[in-house]
Parts: structure tokens; sequence; C-alpha cells
């Protein structure tokens, strides 16, 4: 195996799990949005635990998704146009839950909210679902042909391994999410989503598991095997750490459920980045599938400085916002304070008088 | 229509709605940031009002910036999977140092200004905006970076049929990029500064008709105050520095495109003399510039364009320098074009239905001949009113007339106009090729690839009309939906970007006090309650 490609290979899994971790819990809080939060100001301190951060979170999909394109070309292209119609689908979520977060409060108008709510909520499901279905179809394989490109029609890439995928990652971000909120909040909240931990954890992490297992099954090493062991271990461990309301801890143990997780799934798929389920020969490997040394090279020197600065001043923004949130730092309602629309109607001019007298009433004050 | 024509409709939609967002993010971006800049040297309120109002916008705008870039990101794999496989080695790389040099930059500081003004000290929350805006500077450098190769392409060798790069250097520094950036981000100022000069004339429109404002014998403007929050007499220096700043800002950006532009031509006329030709829907070989004209400047032959008003020398200046070099017409370079690169596209599978058609060199051009005079005209438009608007506010007043005002506010759309006409005619004009082959002597002329093989075979027309209605019309919602936002804003007025001023019983004493809190060092949670959290809240 020639070295560069290897380490691309090794980069690119890890931007994905830095993007399962990071944008798991905010797709997850999305998605509590509407099952877990019960009134407005319980969403709001949902939002704003991931206010600050949600935006570059996101990014690391971005950079998982140029890196693929800069390191492996036929990896981006084949991966990317074979799932044309779920991709869109979750362009579609992304956008509506980007803008989601931002316009949800712009307006005071409990119809408008939630309009977004659902926005927000449905699309952080679907999203995820979206993603872990992409990224399990790269692991487990797709009809390609010769060229990369997919054979049999729009649908051709549906399997098995798509839900499981999607369960796996959405199953897991809602739970990631509770823990994140245990772990960012304050009363009332804290305590629920604590709760809601414990209670849907077994269940929920058991999806992640399976697709492991499956990727293992299909293409498994030792050492591979060894991380699903470490995997399984990690997440017992968060839950017992739970248990004992020891937040942080169980979110880093979670943490490295998922690193063991995708660890042993990437590890088990490699060198292969795409199988072809058509015929073995059409695999797309790390080494047909990448770029050349020459651009692995500056990529890799460029990486190196600037994904370390990445992970510093993203990891100084938590620290910044470090502070639990909790029901009372809500402030009411803000938004809009309608200075000229309401006081002064705009269009029609009689009113215009309405604040002369403003003007002549302060002035005689 | 087929898989082609679709595709490329939707790309063509999809990123000129982005470019609709992006002038308006960098412009304004670099605007707030200058704005907080004199809040933090003077401490004068008006500017601490300025920076919350624009910024406001600033923000209801970016994130549709955000949200509409991620497809753009996509979209090169999903529908262009055959150009992707030919220029990954090389588009690659900036796309991927985007993201990890330019967004992670953008998307974290951006969230650390918007919540973070309490949690960080005055100058580190005024230096967090800055590094967002720096970032998407940088964005907009590697973005063209990636878009200039495809003009121009350089720093590669063929290697089996796909250009491979041998040379970073020569793709970073693609001269085509060197003055495509300047000029996109002068193009992007001139977006800001119409926003400013039509929203702030609007306000100070309102402020007169609403008689709060009077104007003294010596007809300068006498602010005045009502009690309603926000409108006192720091809102009327919000918006008559606004105005100033921004019709500033305009005519600095139209120079700016002008010079760079020019450079611009230069190059465009040595690098892709098909596309100079087809500007100018100029037929014959020739020096004039044509001003205006007529016949059917869309029609390929040529035959019936009359040219109604040339100034001779002047094509010759655009692009050479000097007023006697002939510049090809489209005639002649149709047979250079067809001798160099084919009559008829291969014989070749990747062409689908469209192997061996004939080539068409001639692109469209209505599209390139008014798109060019677009791009120029709304610029220019834009810059005079503002130096219009400059002399007839001199004095601090705005003239009562309704339509006046009206025009000023629709003004704001004319740098989009610039801005959407100059990247259509840019990528239009480079047909039939997606990486148009550069006959210059710094360009690599064998490394080209035509339009029509770089969708992607696998994708059905069927798929891909779903996503370019999909898409159309979600963005078309979503277009409404912020212009409507903004419209809220804007109409509230500086109190709608600062509910504190509500709160205040007299906005101005409480107003300078919560300035001082902004800026005491480190003070998380400061003011009133020690655990006060959130200095924003969504
Ligand atoms: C001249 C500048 C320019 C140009 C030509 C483009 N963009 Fe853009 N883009 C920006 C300037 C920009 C920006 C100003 O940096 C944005 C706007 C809002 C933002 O967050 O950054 C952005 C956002 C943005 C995002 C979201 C970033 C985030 O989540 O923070 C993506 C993925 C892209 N763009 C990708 C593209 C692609 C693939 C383009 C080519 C077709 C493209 N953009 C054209
Ligand atoms: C943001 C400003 C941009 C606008 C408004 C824009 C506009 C367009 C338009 C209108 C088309 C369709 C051309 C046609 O149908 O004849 C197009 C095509 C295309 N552009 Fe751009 N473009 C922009 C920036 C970029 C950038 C920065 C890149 C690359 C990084 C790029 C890459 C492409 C590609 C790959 C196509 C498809 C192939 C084609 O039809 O030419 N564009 N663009
Ligand atoms: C006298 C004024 C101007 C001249 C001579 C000029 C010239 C040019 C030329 C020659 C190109 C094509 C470059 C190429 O295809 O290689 C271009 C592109 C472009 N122009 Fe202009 N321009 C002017 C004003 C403006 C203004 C006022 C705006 C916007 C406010 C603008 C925005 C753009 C954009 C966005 C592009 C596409 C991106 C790029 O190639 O930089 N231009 N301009």
């Amino acid at each position: 195996m020639e070295l560069l490609p290897t380490v691309w290979f090794v980069a690119i899994a890890v931007l994905w799990t830095g993007y399962l971790f990071l944008e798991g819990f905010d797709l997850g809080v999305g998605m509590l949005m509407k099952l877990f939060a019960r009134n407005n100001t319980e969403r709001r301190v949902l939002l704003n635990t991931v206010g600050p951060v949600w935006d570059g979170n996101e990014v690391w999909l971005l950079t998982a998704a140029g890196a693929t394109f800069a390191a492996f070309p036929l990896w981006y292209a084949a991966l990317f146009s074979a799932l044309y119609l779920p991709l869109l689908i979750v362009l579609v979520a992304l956008i509506f839950r980007a803008v989601a977060f931002e316009y949800r409060g712009k307006v005071d108008n409990a119809r408008w909210r939630t309009v977004w709510d659902w926005a927000i909520a449905v699309g952080s499901f679907t999203a995820s679902f979206g993603i872990g279905a992409a990224l399990a179809l790269t692991t487990t394989g797709l009809p390609l042909d010769s060229n990369g490109d997919r054979q049999g029609g729009a649908f051709a890439w549906f399997s098995g391994y798509a839900v499981l995928g999607g369960l796996a990652v959405a199953a897991f971000a809602l739970v990631h999410a509770l823990a994140f909120l245990a772990l960012k909040t304050d009363g009332d909240v804290r305590h629920r989503a604590r709760r809601w931990f414990v209670r849907l954890a077994p269940v929920a992490l058991l999806p992640l598991l399976a697709w492991a297992v499956a990727v293992q099954l299909l293409s498994g090493k030792p050492w591979t095997w060894l991380l699903v062991i470490l995997a399984v271990v990690a997440a017992a461990v968060a839950w017992v750490l739970a248990r004992q309301g020891a937040e942080g801890k169980a979110f880093g143990a979670l943490g490295a459920f998922l690193v063991c997780a995708t660890g042993s799934i990437f590890g088990a798929a490699f060198p292969v980045v795409i199988p072809s389920t058509l015929d073995p020969a059409f695999n797309l490997t790390v080494s047909n599938a990448s770029s050349s040394a020459y651009t692995l090279g500056l990529m890799s020197i460029v990486a190196a400085v600037g994904l370390p600065l990445v992970i510093a001043y993203q990891a100084w923004t938590y620290w910044v916002f470090r502070r639990r949130v909790s029901a009372a730092h809500i402030p009411a309602a803000h938004g809009f304070l309608p200075a000229i629309a309401a006081k002064v109607l705009v269009g029609n001019e009689s009113p215009g008088g309405t604040a002369a007298n403003h003007a002549r009433h302060n002035a005689s004050e | 229509m087929d898989a082609l024509e679709i595709a490329r409709w939707q790309f063509g939609i999809t990123t000129v709605y982005h470019f609709m967002m992006v002038p308006l993010t960098i412009g304004l971006g670099l605007v707030v940031a200058v704005i907080q800049t004199l809040w933090y040297r003077t401490g004068k309120v008006e500017y601490l009002r300025m920076t919350k109002f624009w910024g406001k916008l600033f923000l209801i705008n970016f994130i549709m910036g955000v949200a509409t870039g991620i497809v753009q990101e996509f979209q090169f794999g999903m529908a262009w999977s055959e150009y992707s496989r030919f220029v990954g080695d090389i588009f690659g790389a900036p796309l991927a140092l985007e993201a990890l040099l330019a967004f992670f930059v953008e998307s974290t500081f951006l969230g650390l200004w918007i919540f973070g003004w309490k949690q960080l000290k005055r100058g580190v929350h005024l230096a967090c905006l800055w590094i967002a805006v720096i970032g998407s500077v940088f964005s907009a450098y590697f973005i063209i970076v990636a878009n200039s190769w495809m003009q121009h392409p350089v720093g590669v060798q063929m290697v089996n049929g796909r250009p491979v790069m041998t040379d970073a250097w020569a793709v970073f520094t693609n001269n085509t990029a060197l003055v495509a950036v300047p000029h996109t981000l002068f193009g992007a100022l001139g977006v800001a500064g119409a926003f400013l000069l039509g929203i702030a004339w609007y306000h100070l429109w309102r402020r007169r008709h609403d008689g709060i404002d009077t104007v003294g014998a010596d007809g300068r403007a006498i602010a005045g105050e009502t009690n309603i929050p926000g409108r006192d007499k720091a809102d009327y220096k919000v918006w008559i520095r606004s105005l100033r700043i921004g019709a500033v800002v305009a005519m600095i950006s139209f120079a700016g495109t002008a010079f760079t532009g020019d450079m611009q031509g230069k190059l465009m006329f040595e690098q892709q003399p098909m596309k100079m030709a087809a500007a100018e829907a100029a037929c014959h070989d020739g020096t004039g510039f044509s001003v205006l004209s007529v016949g059917n400047v869309g029609s390929k032959n040529c035959n019936d364009i009359v040219a109604v008003i040339e100034v001779p020398g002047i094509l010759s200046f655009l692009a050479k320098g000097d007023f006697t070099t002939e510049v090809k017409g489209v005639n002649g370079l149709l047979d250079v074009y067809k001798a160099k690169y084919g009559t008829n596209l291969p014989n070749d599978p990747l062409y689908g239905d469209r192997a061996g058609q004939q080539i068409q060199y001639v692109p469209v051009m209505e599209v390139t001949y008014w798109g060019f005079r677009m791009m120029i005209g709304f610029g220019g438009i834009a810059a005079f009113a503002a130096l219009l608007a400059l002399w007839v506010t001199r004095k601090g007043v705005v003239p009562q007339s309704r339509w006046i005002m009206r025009l000023a506010v629709f003004g704001i759309l004319a740098p989009f106009g610039a801005n959407a006409a100059g990247w259509i005619f840019t990528e239009m004009g480079r047909q039939p090729f997606v990486v148009a082959p550069n006959p210059d002597a710094s360009g690599i002329d064998q490394v080209f690839m035509f339009t029509a093989a770089a969708v992607s075979p696998g994708v059905s027309a069927a798929e891909l009309i779903t996503s370019l209605v999909v898409l159309s019309s979600i963005y078309a919602v979503l277009l409404v939906v912020e212009v409507r936002l903004l419209v809220k804003y804007v109409r509230g007025g500086v109190a709608s970007a600062m509910p504190e001023l509500a709160e205040a019983g007299h906005g101005e004493k409480n107003e300078k006090k919560k300035d001082g809190d902004g800026g005491t060092p480190g003070a998380p949670g400061e003011p009133g309650t020690p655990d006060d959290v959130l200095a924003f809240a969504y």
C-alpha cells in the first residue's frame, strides 16, 4: 500500500468521525426539539446549547466531502453521483435546518416558531439518517460499473445496509445529544436528559454496533474486531457513568464508543473505499481512486498545519461557552421591536403626525 | 431536455442564487467590521447601533449563503461526476482548502461574535468579527482559484488522459485568479454600498416624513427626537453616517472593478479570445468597441449584426492597451478553434447521445454581449447614483420625495444585477468548454474538457429534473422569506436589532451603561445577575 493514499484514507476517517462526534449532538438536539422539549423556553434552552457551534460543526461535513474530492476524486464522484436522490434529500434537510436555526427567533409568533421547529426536527433526523445511509453504503457496496458509475437506475443503491446505517447515525445522534444536554444544561432539562439517556442508550447504540459488525463480517480484520469489542465496553461504561451522574465522563465515554465504532468500520473497509456489488474487479480502492502523490503531499502539509489549528480554536469556542444554560437564563421572547411598523404605520400616511406629536410631547416634558 | 442541459440549468440557477447572498455577506461583513472598529475606537453610541443593526441584517443574509453553499459543494460530485474525475487532482485541492482554512474560520468565529458580546473582552470580540470576515475573503480566494483553473488551466501535465498537478504555486497564483479575486471582492463591496445607501436613505426620509427631523434656514438638517425607542438624535447620526459610508463604498467599488476588470479583459483576450469576441458580438476582426449593436446578436452566423455606434480603438484598448491591435472576430476565430480542437465531439461513449455531434464554438452571444454590458452598466449606474446621493445630502438632508426614496431602495438591486451578469457572462462565455483550452503562453493548450463530457453518466435526466425542481422551488420560497425578514428588520430600524433600547425607560442613559458592561474585561455573565450566561439568545 502506498503511504500517502493510506494517510489520506485515515484523514478522511478522522474527518467523518469528527463530524459524527460534533454535529452528532447538534443533529440530535435538533430532533429533541420536538421529541423532548416541552415548551418554548425548553426549546430555546436546547437551541442555545448549540447556537454558537453548530455551523462550525457542520463544516466538518464540508471538509470531509472536500477532502474526499481532493484526495480520492473517483471515490467522491462515484459516491455522490450514485447516491443522487438520497443526497438531494440530505441537502434539503440541511438547508431547512440551517435557515431554521437562524430564523426561528426572528419573528415572535407561535405559528412561525412551530414551522421552524418542525424544520429543525425533521431536518436533523433526515440529514443524520441520510448521511448514515451514505456512509454505510460506501463501506458495504454500491452497484458500480468499471467507470465507477451506478448501474440500475435511480434507486439501485438501496439495500438493507442503507436503512441500518441511517438508523445507526440517527439513533446515535439522539442519545449523544441527551448526553450533551445533561452536560450543558441545568435544572429540569439536565435531569430529564440524563434519565432519557440511561433509558434509551442500550437500544439506540445497537444499530451502530450492528453496522460495525456487518462490516466486520464482510471484510473484518482481527484488530478491527478488537475495536468492536472496545466499542461495546465504552458504551457500557458510558451507560454506567451516566447512571451515576458523572455527566462529563459519560459524554467522554460515548465519544470513545464512537471513535472505536467508526475506527472498526473504516479499518475493516480499508483499502476498499467503495466495493462494487457488480464485480469486485470494479472496486474503488485507496490506490485506484486517489489523486497524484504531488497533490496528496501538498494536502498533507496543509492539513498537518490546518487541522490542529481548527481543533484548537474550536476547542476554545467550547471553553468560552462552557457554562450551563438553563431555563432561567432565557430572556423574554426578544426579537423585534416594531419602532416604525407599529407606532408609525408605513404606507398609510396620517400616522406621520403621531410621531410629530410624540416629538412635541417630548419637547414639552 | 437532456441530462446535460438540465444539469447546466441547475448549476447556473443554484450558483447565481448562492452568489446573491455571497457578495452581501462579504461586503457587509467588511463594512460591519469597520464600523465596530470605529465603535471600539471612539465609543460613540451611533457606531454601536450601526454595528448591531447592520450586523443583524448581515446574519439574516449570511445563513442563506451557508445553506446554499452546501449544495454547491455536493453538486460537483452529484451532477458532474465525470468532470470531478477529470479535474479532481487539481480542482479538489482548493475546494478542500477552502473548507479547512476558510469555512471553519468563518463559521467558528462568527459564532463567537454572535454569542460572545458579553463573554469576550471587547477587543477579542471585535477580533473575532475581523477573523470571520478575513475568512470569507479567503473563501472567495480559494473558490476563485478553482474557478480560474477552469478558465485558464495552469500547473499541470497530462498523464493518461487526465491533468495531474505538477506546480501548486502556478495553480494558486494563476494570473486569472489574481485579478478575478479583487474584481469579485470589489463587486461585493458594491453590493454592500448600495445596500447601506438605500436603507439609510429610507430611514432619513422616514424621519423627515414623520416630522422628526426638520430643515433649518441654512438648509442643514436639525435632528429631532421622539420618545419611541431608538428614534432619537443618535438615530439620525446612524443613518446619515451609514448613507455616507455606503455611497463612498459604492464608488470605491466601481473604481476597483473597472480597474481590475480592465486587467481581466486583457487576460481574456489572450486566454479565451472567443469569449472576448462574443462579448462584443464582433464578427469580423477590428478595433472598434460597439456601444450599441442592433440585429440579432444571438445569431450564430453573424450576418445580421450591425454595429450602430462604434468607437474605434476602444476594443483594442480593452484587449491590449493600445488603439491599433486588431481584435479577432468570431468568424476568424471559428476556423482557428476548429483546426485546433476538432469540428465534432469525439465518438466516445462518455458523450452519450452527443457523441459525434458538431461542436458549437460560439457562445450564446445574446448572453455574452448583454451580460458584459449589464455588468458594467449596473455597476456604473450604482456608482453614479452614489455620487449624486453624496451631493444631494451634503447638508445632511434627504429630499422629501417619495419617488426618489423608492429609487434609492430599488437601486439596491443594481449591483446584485451587475454581479450576476458578470458571472453569467464569464461562465457562459467559456462554453462549449467546462475547462477552457488556453492558446496563450502561460496556459496549457491540450488541457480542456467539453461541457458535454462533464455530466454524470450514471445519473438520469429524471433525477436531475427532480433536483432542479426541488431546489429551485425551495430557493424561491426561501428568497421570499429572507427578503420579508430583511424588510421587517429594516423597517423596525435600530430598535429591532437592539431590544435593550426598548427596555430602557430613557434609552440613551441605559444604553451607555450597557456599553460599559460589554467592555468589562472578561466578564462572563456580568450585567446584573451573576449567572447571565447568554449575551445573545436564539
Ligand atoms: C466570491 C466568493 C464565493 C464564490 C464564487 C462561491 N462562494 Fe461559497 N461562500 C462564500 C463565497 C463564495 C462565502 C462568502 O464565504 C460564504 C457565504 C456565506 C458563508 O458562510 O460563506 C460561502 C458559503 C459556502 C458554503 C457554506 C460554508 C459554511 O457552512 O460556513 C459552501 C459549502 C460553499 N460556499 C461552497 C461554494 C462552492 C462549491 C462554490 C462554487 C461553485 C461557491 N461556494 C461559490
Ligand atoms: C458564484 C458565482 C458563479 C456563478 C454565478 C456561476 C454561474 C454559472 C452558470 C450560469 C453556469 C451555466 C453555464 C451554462 O449553462 O452555459 C455555470 C456553470 C458552471 N460553473 Fe459557474 N458560476 C459561478 C462560480 C463558479 C465557480 C466558483 C466554479 C468553480 C469552482 C464554477 C463552476 C462551474 C461548473 C462546473 C459549471 C458547469 C458546467 C457548465 O455548464 O459550464 N462556477 N456557472
Ligand atoms: C468598467 C467596469 C468593468 C469591467 C471592464 C469589467 C470586466 C470584466 C471582465 C473582462 C470579466 C470577465 C473575466 C473573464 O471571463 O475572464 C468580468 C467578470 C466579472 N465581473 Fe466585471 N467588469 C466591470 C465592472 C463590474 C462590476 C461593477 C461588477 C459588480 C458589481 C462586476 C462583477 C463581475 C463578476 C462577479 C465577474 C465574474 C467573476 C470574475 O471573473 O471575476 N464587474 N468583469
